[in-house]
């Protein structure tokens, strides 16, 4: 087998569609120089009555895709959410282990999770623009973060618009409610409203699962297009998509009653050849 | 919808139900309608707002003034309670120690079943000789909007938190995760998430304002004048019909029923807006 080397993680443009099919797999390439982005380091997370997922450790690295998969309650959210601390939200949640974002480290007490969140954006399964104008949705992270100029604030809308392809489909209704969209459009918006922060990394959990199948694959390209100026994090259970988008893959699984991590590697080598016999039944479909 | 023949039986019984409650209202319209018919008939629904004064003895029926007596208490009462009342919940369910929310939040609810008129004796013994101690005679239009700003507060505060306990939890994390302090996650996503059951719940405390007679039939002065102060005593529309009715007779009478016409007008006018307010939902 061999692997068509290339430099796929920088230069997103010239990617070509056809290159992310199911047939061999142009997956996985050395990106760059893999440069860890997030480091995380022997993490464990606990709820008030049990251990979601226990001594994980992996390196996320910068411009690649990160596809995370495994079944159901595995861990695989909860660890996501762990990276930008929307796991304070969860009473009785606890943290153990380090996670460091470019050598900061996310769970420190001193850590401005404001700020952090800025650099990392999250995308939810369930598109959740605001109840509010198009325009609105986009203005408001950037006003919070201490933009006002009525010009920066009207060019980094459209050019959020623009990157997620929703502009030219809603340029002439921005004032218009938020969700009036459709379900892929919401979803799109949701990636622009990321976006428009100018995030470095981008989490996003299940993005494509609530949406119809042609919405779905709208939005596949868009992340597929993230590739190489954001570092992604993408948690899914659909593998052919893994399969399609990512640069790295990992893979968890229930063991010993809570989540951990089976098997991390170039997304190519997790789906044909899986060091571990959990990881080969659960791409083969055999198991989960 | 196709109707199967179980559904049958449920349908009857909600559709009479339903027809219960329409005919009911309809009646009563029809009865005050019935009522103020020969007054009406008489001198015209005209000279009920422009006659000078309300001596329907000597046939002069001028409404307006209580008329406009009746909209200042409510919108006055409106105007504190709403935001006093938000204020009270968006403390209570995002800043409070649980210690102090909880009981706080008792307290509301027990608020809203105090009857109107132990709400009119504490006015009439306590808040009126208060503000007769700085602008006599203290029974005023400001005795008025106080009373009826703290009967109708616990239903815009218990709406209030009943709307936002029901903005899904999705906004929340959506705002936690663009960065937004708790102020921006209140002020810009949740108040505009659940601003059709905010409005909702102000509209229905404005309905209880407008039709709320005994508390501030008791705190008011009852002198029918058009209020030009908050000092003012002022008869509502509503104290107006309970003060009288007991000995009026003919013409006089009638006349009280244009009074109820009128404050059902209002109410319609208000539960109007409102379902318009509500059908705007998607466009918050």
């Amino acid at each position: 087998m061999t692997v068509i080397e290339k430099n796929v993680c920088c230069t997103p443009s010239e990617m070509s569609s056809e290159a992310f099919t199911l047939g061999p797999l142009q997956l996985g390439p050395p990106c760059c120089d893999p440069e860890p982005h997030i480091q995380i380091k022997n993490l464990s997370l606990s709820y008030a009555d049990k251990t979601a997922l226990s001594g994980v450790s992996l390196d996320i690295y910068r411009g690649c895709i990160t596809a995370l998969i495994g079944p159901s309650g595995c861990g695989k959210t909860s660890f996501l959410s762990s990276l930008n601390r929307l796991t304070d939200m969860i009473a009785g949640c606890k943290i153990k282990g380090e996670i460091l974002v470019d050598s900061v480290n996310v769970h420190a007490a001193n850590t401005d999770v404001q700020a952090l969140r800025r650099r990392i954006g999250m995308i939810f399964q369930k598109p959740n623009p605001f109840p509010l104008s198009i325009r609105r949705n986009l203005e408001m992270p950037l006003k919070e973060h201490g933009i006002r100029d009525r010009y920066v604030l009207s060019h980094r809308v459209e050019k959020a618009l623009t990157d997620v392809g929703l502009w030219d489909e809603v340029k002439d209704r921005l004032d218009s409610p938020a969700l009036a969209l459709s379900g892929g459009q919401q979803q799109r918006l949701c990636i622009a409203r990321a976006l428009v922060l100018e995030p470095e990394i981008l989490l996003m959990d299940e993005p494509c699962s609530a949406l119809d199948p042609l919405s779905s694959a709208v939005v596949e390209d868009l992340i597929k297009s993230l590739r190489g100026r954001y570092t992604v994090v993408i948690v899914t259970h659909n593998l052919a998509q893994a399969r399609r988008i990512a640069n790295y893959a990992g893979f968890f699984w229930m063991q010993e009653r809570t989540g951990t991590l089976i098997e991390f590697g170039r997304c190519q080598q997790i789906f044909e050849a899986p060091a571990h016999q959990l990881t080969a039944a659960y791409v083969s479909g055999a198991r989960g | 919808m196709s109707r199967s023949r179980t559904d049958q039986p449920l349908i009857s019984v909600l559709a009479i139900s339903a027809v219960i409650a329409a005919a009911i209202l309809l009646l009563i319209l029809l009865f005050l309608l019935r009522e103020s018919w020969p007054v009406l008939n008489k001198v015209g629904i005209l000279r009920f707002f422009t006659d000078d004064g309300w001596y329907p003895l000597e046939a002069r029926f001028g409404l307006a003034p209580m008329l406009w007596a009746t909209l200042a208490v409510g919108i006055g009462a409106v105007l504190v309670a709403t935001p006093l009342g938000l204020a009270a919940t968006l403390f209570t369910r995002f800043y409070a120690p649980r210690w102090l929310a909880l009981p706080f939040q008792r307290m509301v609810a027990l608020l809203a079943g105090i009857p109107s008129v132990v709400f009119g004796l504490w006015g009439l013994t306590v808040l009126v000789p208060f503000i007769a101690a700085f602008e006599p005679p203290g029974a005023s239009l400001l005795a008025g909007i106080l009373i009826l700003t703290i009967m109708i507060l616990p239903t815009i505060a218990l709406t209030a938190d009943a709307a936002l306990a029901a903005v899904p939890e999705h906004y929340l994390r959506g705002s936690a995760a663009l960065g937004f302090s708790r102020a921006t996650t209140i002020l810009g996503v949740l108040l505009p998430a659940a601003k059709a059951g905010i409005t909702g719940g102000i509209l229905l405390a404005a309905a209880r304002a407008l039709g709320e007679t005994m508390a501030v039939l008791m705190v008011a002065g009852n002198v029918v004048q058009t209020p030009t102060s908050l000092f003012d005593p002022i008869r509502t529309l509503t104290a107006n019909i309970a003060l009288e009715m007991a000995y009026a007779t003919g013409d006089h009478r009638a006349s009280l029923f244009v009074s109820g016409l009128m404050l059902m007008g209002l109410v319609l006018v208000l539960a109007m807006s409102a379902s318009r307010l509500g059908g705007g939902r998607l466009h918050g």
